[in-house]
């Protein structure tokens, strides 16, 4: 038997660093999950074992180096495991998205020819088993949980714990076979295979190196001083590479711990009960939990709701400048403290983030009143920039430099390059290796200097250094001016005002801007409710005198905002209306996850189009709807066009 | 069901059935001047899912609650694993292994999920009442013991994330399969299911059927259920006794029952 000291010095591996923090940190907690209602741990020392015994039942079972072993299903330990066992073997793990469909993952399944297969349970096995006859490579299926699977042929399906048992008792036998794969790891082997989630066209397979999860984790951790006794939560779907850096990377480069939830439906309450210190999630679950704060908040008393609304209050003034560092008086700094007395501390204890020492949020832009109330709580929340081609990080923002509206500044390692139509380069030692068996992309993506590109545009703002990133660069267009056009930067704009869902903004090529917009039938309906509006359809609603009034506003506060920018000044809206319909995936509208599809709506509505631009006060339109059950109708609406107060950058010079 | 021998036998899709558990034999049950049950007798096997249906009126509830003990035939007698079967209290048969859910559910509002379906376990607490008040020694390891018994139901039924609601702020779906936990908290050897699926929609239907399944084929558990969605029980039981007006017209497999003349007149109704 081969002494287990024996593991290699240079941490050049995920294995390589399981190993040293199985001997270093090897009482600390490693891994929790919640199960059967009580928080079970995994010291280093104990998820060592589990691993190495795993990875000992893979060799049993068959697995060869450069095989791929694909993972599915929920955040648990032992998936996590059974990436690092795969590592172990030479092989390369390949997590998939849970939700994914069988099609979807036979697609993925066959690109990769994945021999094994480990799955969370009884669902999953059943999709695989679906499409199984489609891969023609595909040798052995793992299941962790049993429930329901006992009956069905077990030629090619095993247990977890089994394997477990049976590389423990093959202990003698494949050690020797396992130090050697593990030994033969380098930076250049790969890590982990993650499939790009493929909004246009098949998904793509990310070829990441240890050297670009090792290295990046590394400069992650030390930007963000992550240390050993660190807790995050994993929730967020194993096959996106920010759970791999955040619970496999940076996890094994500085020992933290991994906390997996009971059930995606308790993920609140975990939350709540580990209190990470280090945490992630996208703006749409700040943007939930928020709401459900305020709409408690609502139905409390009034005392209560008073020192609620007092003490916010001076959070917004007072709270970011705190973060920050910035000077605050005395006076209001004895309120602050009271206030996390009464208020915050309660209040963020609630939320689960009593802890939270660094928070980011990503993906999409956030709204600057969301992002504000969670940074005026003492909450240090920040913004990054990523994509999995780069091990995730690009851009982020460093403590005291924090701000809605901008991506923060190059990572550490990071080499960040604008073309001249705003698009944005990167070249960093995270850069991924290649998109697997798919040479053209990789070729378009990154070229032979490794620069890659994002197909974002933005540019770095003038004082600061941080990027701001303004839209696809694809859509970023050319006005008749040559003005620069980025419409969904002002939509979004638009879409942070509750009362507007979606909004579609045209220009390209045309001396100004002019909007749709879609009403948020929920918000305008309950202030209508409030305001005693009568309507019998979202269409009368929508083209109700006030919720124009309303609208209007709301653009033109927008436009106040963008006049800032010089840059994007020409974004204006000079005109817009309120649509009859929502925009909707069964009538091609909008994707499946709700992107407006520009070119089908143009199309669609182009009379409206032509309206917006010729002056006209009213006008008459019919409209083809399909129904859910697939049944066409149409229907016709008479709608008001309006025009739309703008700033003129001059005049915001005269009035400053 | 004459070609079934005493050891039971083999479902279509390839569970094995036992002998018989519990034997109804020539039951009949009158409230006053009201015959409910007529001379009725059927027999549940071990391991089996057998589904009891018959239009409004026509004694399912009535039959389930002489099985459960909670009413005593007039005539007829009741064989539970092999021997005729007293007189019994509902407890007593409870303890017997027997367990059920009701058409109304009956649950405690107040309480939290897990405080439900741990009284689902007071047939296993044995511990004395000063034990229990100071909280400690054999209440204590009781506790721990059925808690982790509490929380494989928890587990198995998938509602983790509603264990310290109180069950009065619950949707009736989720009630319903507290209802369930609470029943399979007391790991019982027969499940008594009274309409488990009324008043769902579908889907909550389809879940409500795949615990079922999950239920009979993980622990074992032998399942009677009284059910009106014919989908539901023709899908779910391996055999089906058809009551109507208080007497049984029918006894088999659901395609046996399902080409039953005496069956098809009692749903469609022909003049009597």
């Amino acid at each position: 038997m081969i002494d287990r000291s024996a593991a290699p010095s240079a941490l050049n591996s995920i294995p390589a660093l399981l190993a040293r923090n199985a001997t270093e940190f090897s009482t600390s907690p490693a891994y929790r999950e919640k199960e059967y209602g009580i928080w079970q741990s995994w010291t280093w020392a104990e998820a060592a074992e589990e691993i190495e015994s795993l990875a000992l039942g893979f060799l049993n079972l068959g697995v060869n180096e450069g095989d791929y072993i694909a993972v599915i299903g929920r955040n648990r330990p032992n998936l996590y495991w059974s990436m690092v066992a795969a590592q172990m073997c030479g092989a390369i793990p390949v997590p998939l998205y849970q939700d994914a469909n069988a099609e979807e993952m036979a697609y993925v399944l066959g690109h990769c020819g994945a021999r094994f297969v480990v799955v969370a349970d009884q669902e999953q096995v059943d999709k695989v088993i679906e499409v199984q006859e489609q891969l023609h490579q595909f040798e052995h299926m793992i299941y962790l949980d049993p429930r329901g699977l006992r009956k069905y042929d077990h030629s090619r399906l095993h247990e977890y714990s089994h394997i477990q048992a049976q590389g423990r008792a093959a202990d003698d036998e494949f050690r020797p076979v396992l130090e050697k794969r593990r030994a033969a790891l380098d930076l250049d082997s790969t890590c982990v295979m993650l499939y790009t989630s493929g909004t246009t066209g098949k998904p793509k397979g990310v070829v990441l190196s240890n050297r670009n999860i090792i290295v990046t984790s590394q400069h992650s951790s030390e930007f963000d001083h992550l240390k050993l006794g660190d807790e995050v939560l994993a929730y967020l779907p194993m096959a996106w590479v920010g759970d791999f850096i955040f619970s496999i990377g940076q996890a094994m480069w500085t020992g933290f711990c991994v906390n997996c939830p009971e059930s995606p439906d308790t993920m609140m309450a975990d939350l709540c009960e580990i209190g990470p210190s280090y945490y992630f999630a996208p703006p749409r679950i700040f943007e939930t939990q928020l709401t459900s704060v305020m709409i408690r908040m609502e139905d409390a008393g009034k005392f209560k709701k008073g020192l609620f609304d007092y003490f916010m209050a001076l959070a917004r003034k007072v709270g970011p400048d705190l973060l920050d560092g910035k000077p605050v008086s005395l006076w209001d700094r004895l309120k602050y403290k009271l206030g996390e007395f009464c208020i915050y501390g309660p209040l963020k204890n609630t939320l689960g983030f009593s802890k939270v020492r660094v928070g980011y949020t990503a993906g999409e832009a956030i709204g600057p009143e969301i992002f504000d109330f969670y940074r005026s709580l003492g909450i240090n929340l920040k913004q990054l920039y990523g994509q999995t081609e780069a091990s995730v990080f690009i851009a982020q923002q460093p403590d005291g430099e924090v701000r809605s509206d901008t991506v923060g500044v190059p990572s550490p390692g990071v080499e960040i390059r604008l073309e001249d139509n705003g698009e944005i380069y990167y070249r960093s030692a995270g850069t991924f290796v290649e998109y697997y068996k798919n040479p053209e992309s990789t070729a378009d993506t990154k070229d032979a200097e490794g620069w890659v590109a994002t197909g974002d545009a933005g540019f770095f703002e003038e004082g600061t250094g941080h990027l701001r990133i303004i839209d696809r660069a694809k859509d970023v267009g050319k006005m008749a001016d040559g003005k620069l056009f980025a419409p969904k930067y002002v939509e979004n704009k638009l879409k942070f005002y509750p009362n507007i869902l979606e909004a579609v903004v045209f220009g390209s090529g045309r001396d100004r801007c002019a909007a749709f917009i879609n009403i948020d039938l929920t918000a305008v309906g309950n202030w209508a409710e409030r305001n005693n509006i009568a309507y019998a359809s979202y269409q009368e609603l929508a083209q109700h005198p006030d919720v124009y009034k309303t609208i209007q506003t709301h653009i033109e506060e927008v436009n106040k905002s963008i006049a800032e920018d010089s840059m994007l000044s020409g974004c204006q809206i000079h005109r817009f209306l309120i649509l009859h319909k929502e925009l909707d995936a069964d009538d091609g509208e909008m994707t499946r996850t709700r992107k407006v599809r520009r070119k089908i709506v143009e199309e669609k509505f182009h009379d409206l189009i032509t309206a917006l631009y010729d002056g006209s006060e009213r006008v008459q339109t019919t409209t083809e709807v399909t129904y859910e059950d697939g049944r066409k109708g149409s229907i016709s609406a008479n709608l008001e066009l309006r025009d739309v107060a703008v700033v003129t950058p001059q005049q915001k010079m005269a009035a400053e | 069901m004459n070609d079934m021998s005493q050891d039971g036998y083999v479902t279509e899709d390839g569970r094995q059935i036992g002998g018989v558990m519990m034997e109804m034999k020539n039951i009949t049950l009158k409230f006053g001047g009201v015959v409910a049950i007529e001379d009725i007798s059927f027999d549940i096997r071990e391991g089996e899912i057998r589904a009891i249906i018959g239009p409004n009126g026509a004694g399912k509830s009535s039959m389930l609650n002489v099985i459960s003990g909670f009413y005593h035939p007039q005539e007829g007698e009741v064989w539970f694993h092999g021997t005729e079967r007293p007189a019994m209290k509902p407890y007593e048969v409870a303890r017997q292994g027997v367990a059920r859910t009701f058409q109304n559910i009956a649950l405690f509002e107040g309480m939290t999920v897990l405080d439900n379906v741990m009284t689902g376990r007071l047939t296993h607490m044995k511990s004395g009442l000063l034990s229990q008040a100071i909280w400690w020694g054999k209440a204590l390891q009781e506790e721990v013991k059925n808690r982790e018994v509490v929380e494989k139901v928890i587990d198995f039924l998938e509602i983790q994330s509603i264990r310290k609601t109180p069950v009065g702020r619950l949707p009736y779906g989720l009630k319903k399969r507290v209802e369930l936990a609470r029943a399979l908290a007391a790991e019982p050897k027969l499940l008594l299911l009274d309409e488990p699926m009324a008043g769902m929609n579908v889907e909550e239907k389809e879940d409500m059927s795949r615990f079922i399944l999950d239920v009979n084929d993980e622990f074992g558990t032998t399942i009677a259920l009284i059910e009106h969605d014919m989908g539901v029980v023709m899908d779910l039981s391996d055999r089906v006794v058809v009551m109507d007006y208080g007497k049984k017209i029918g006894d088999g497999t659901p395609d046996e029952v399902r080409n039953n003349q005496d069956v098809i007149d009692a749903y469609l109704g022909v003049a009597h």
